[in-house]
């Protein structure tokens, strides 16, 4: 029966006690309209850096929620700025903000270890 | 000579440019004037400083070769300046006589050195007269004056305590100048100098940023132009930006908020490049965060006479890649549209964010495939890809064209023509491309040849952003909203019967607005082309159906 757990995969599991959400709050302080996302991915659909490269906008979002800061650090990377994402959201999300502060915080944490 | 004048304030408003004309030109004079007194009354080239500052202290009442035309120019330089400090001291109550909306907030340090900066002449006027009621050296205000204080009591009381006073906010000012904005005084002269010698901003912090930063005289002049404060933003303009980097306080979240329209740039009577220093402080925040982009692979390039880079943004207003196509057809070019699938964005926006290094990769990349192309020219339909195009990618031999040009070429060479209409049209200056770029006439003699093009007072260099912006990387979709609205409002009030721009982050901007319908100016010139230039493109169709034909064997 435990083969048929929909929590097999380790994907969709989250740690609570090793949930690291340090990254999650410093965006979320700064970006409120992150809130909003309902990872419908749009901005995956119309991203240029997505056209070339295996890169997901939206599963940025999901990582972060997640607290998965090594996947987030290489992963935004990626991203080139160019806005199409915020253009088709639904929601009016500042993806851009987003990407930048998650680059903002993980450096931050890199050499200050705090935030 | 400009530090002193400041015509561009003037040219502005006529008020203000009196002000500070009166103020520092004025004193300026007052010292130059007053040393040559001072110099012929003592007969010596060579006069101690504060000699010539306190001359009407020293002078006592001996008469001397032109002192009565000497103390009459004294005095009226006094007057010139004193009349600029009322209206300044008017202007500080009453900013609204002035036209500006907002006038800066000022720290301990300014409101000292404004506090002395005001008590200086009417002490200095008080001094004055007191000296010419008790030695009659007066020239005609300082002795109407002189006799004023005469009838209330006698001078000689009020002599050593006035001058004491006058010296003493003197004193006062010099001590606060340089934790004040009047640090601009001094700065502002090694500014103009250091500009007109042609040393411009580097990518980086260097001693000119520094010389820029402290240049700025907190006037507020920029405050009164930016649309940030439409949406209720007010501590993220140019002069807070330049207090901020003063101070060694400046905030992402305030560094990141700004349009970078330019809006402020072209009235700062400094000159200040706020957009360039906006910048170099972006790439100091974000430099140790860059991307590699080492995903990026070399593509094969098409060989083509033109190349069309449409850019990130126009693949969002299909309108406007189709009907340059039309016009490519049209005009029969050999054409490589090198984005039609898949290419990395232009750079720009990594620019605006202060991405330098990053946007390097990017360009290097596409460089690379519109070299290999062997094209003479590249068309770009978006002005925030020709502005990183022309200045930042190094493309010997081609030829960076916007649309508008190119389109009004083809026009021009007879290779497309065009119908025309009555219809009247509102033309939007893209920032990027009007103030980023400084072309303003060739969308407007393009449109010219099809419609009418309405004018307006707030039009090229001082054209309102759509608040769409790619430079603004914190402000909301709501508050992008108010700005936009200002703009559109504006449009409306000339009831056009379209707007067009000829930016297509603009048309998106505009489209999600009021009623007023948007195009980019490539669809209006592919909707006026001639039916008989379209034959010509129905002919290629055909030629074109038919070689797949053949192709396939049919
Ligand atoms: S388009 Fe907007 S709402 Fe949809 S996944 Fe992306 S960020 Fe979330
Ligand atoms: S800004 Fe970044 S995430 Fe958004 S579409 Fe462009 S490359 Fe993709
Ligand atoms: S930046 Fe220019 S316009 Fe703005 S306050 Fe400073 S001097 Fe005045
Ligand atoms: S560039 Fe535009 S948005 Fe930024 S401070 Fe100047 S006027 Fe305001
Ligand atoms: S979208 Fe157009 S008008 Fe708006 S800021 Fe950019 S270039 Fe300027």
């Amino acid at each position: 029966m435990s083969q048929f757990d929909f929590l097999q995969p380790k994907s969709r599991q989250i740690e609570i006690e090793q949930f690291d959400d340090r990254i999650l709050t410093y965006v979320l302080e700064r970006e409120q309209s992150f809130l909003t996302c309902i990872s419908c991915g749009g901005c995956t659909a119309t991203c240029s850096a997505g056209n070339l490269t295996s890169f997901n906008v939206r599963k940025i979002g999901l990582s972060l929620r997640r607290g998965n800061i090594n996947d987030l650090s290489d992963e935004v990377q990626k991203c080139m700025f160019c806005g199409k994402c915020t253009l088709v959201c639904p929601r009016d999300i500042n993806i851009r903000n987003v990407v930048l502060l998650i680059k903002k915080g993980i450096a931050q944490l890199e050499t200050e270890k705090t935030l | 000579m400009e530090a002193l004048l400041h015509r561009k304030i003037f040219r502005k408003n006529p008020v203000l440019g009196y002000m500070h004309m009166s103020l520092a030109f004025g004193w300026f004079l007052l010292i130059v004037v007053g040393h040559l007194e001072t110099m012929i009354a003592e007969h010596s080239l060579f006069v101690p400083f504060h000699k010539a500052v306190f001359f009407r202290y020293y002078e006592g009442f001996d008469e001397f070769f032109l002192s009565g035309l000497f103390s009459f120019l004294m005095d009226f330089l006094l007057l010139f300046v004193l009349s600029g400090l009322m209206f300044a001291i008017v202007k500080r109550f009453r900013k609204k006589l002035f036209g500006l909306r907002r006038t800066t907030h000022l720290k301990s340090g300014d409101k000292i050195a404004l506090t002395s900066l005001w008590l200086i002449f009417p002490l200095r006027l008080l001094a004055e007269s007191t000296s010419a009621a008790v030695y009659h050296n007066g020239g005609f205000l300082t002795s109407g004056v002189g006799a004023a204080i005469d009838f209330i009591g006698n001078p000689a009381i009020f002599y050593y305590p006035l001058w004491m006073a006058y010296s003493l906010s003197l004193g006062f000012f010099f001590v606060a100048l340089p934790n004040s904005r009047y640090m601009h005084i001094p700065t502002e002269v090694v500014f103009i100098f250091l500009r007109v010698a042609g040393i411009r901003l580097k990518k980086q912090n260097d001693s000119y940023t520094d010389v820029q930063v402290f240049s700025c005289s907190r006037c507020g002049i920029c405050l009164d132009k930016c649309q940030l404060s439409v949406a209720g933003i007010d501590d993220s303009q140019s002069v807070y930006l330049l207090k901020n980097i003063r101070n060694k306080n400046l905030s992402d979240e305030k560094l990141f908020n700004c349009l970078m329209c330019g809006r402020c740039q072209v009235d700062c009577p400094v000159g200040i490049e706020t957009i360039e220093l906006r910048t170099v402080q972006r790439i100091e925040s974000t430099r140790e965060y860059n991307s590699s982009y080492d995903y990026l692979i070399q593509e094969v390039a098409t060989k083509a006479d033109v190349v069309y880079f449409a850019g990130c943004m126009t693949h969002l207003t299909p309108r406007v890649i189709s009907s340059m196509k039309k016009i490519f057809a049209t005009a029969e070019e050999d054409v490589w549209f090198m984005d039609e699938v898949k290419a990395p964005c232009c750079g720009r926006p990594l620019m605006l964010a202060g991405q330098y290094e990053a946007a390097r990769k990017l360009i290097e990349n596409n460089s690379r495939m519109i070299l290999d192309s062997g094209a003479h020219t590249l068309v770009v339909s978006c002005p925030i890809c020709y502005k990183v195009f022309k200045e930042d990618y190094k493309l010997p031999d081609v030829e960076v064209v916007f649309h508008a040009q190119y389109i009004y070429d083809l026009i021009h060479s007879g290779k497309l023509s065009v119908d025309t209409s009555n219809q009247r049209m509102v033309y939007h200056d893209p920032c990027e491309l009007g103030r980023g770029m400084g072309m303003y006439e060739t969308p407007r003699k393009l449109l010219g040849r099809i419609g009418e093009v309405v004018h307006m007072k707030d039009e090229k260099e001082y054209a309102f952003c759509c608040g769409g912006s790619l430079g603004n990387l914190k402000i909301s979709e709501d508050k992008r909203k108010l700005l936009r609205d200002q703009a559109l409002v504006t449009y409306e009030g000339f009831s056009p019967d379209i707007l067009v721009t000829a930016c297509p982050k603009c048309k998106k901007t505009f489209a999600a607005g009021r009623k007023l319908k948007v195009f980019d100016l490539a669809e209006i010139v592919a909707g006026a082309i001639c039916v008989d230039s379209l034959s010509k493109e129905k002919e290629i169709l055909e030629k074109q159906e038919a070689d797949c034909y053949a192709v396939e064997g049919l």
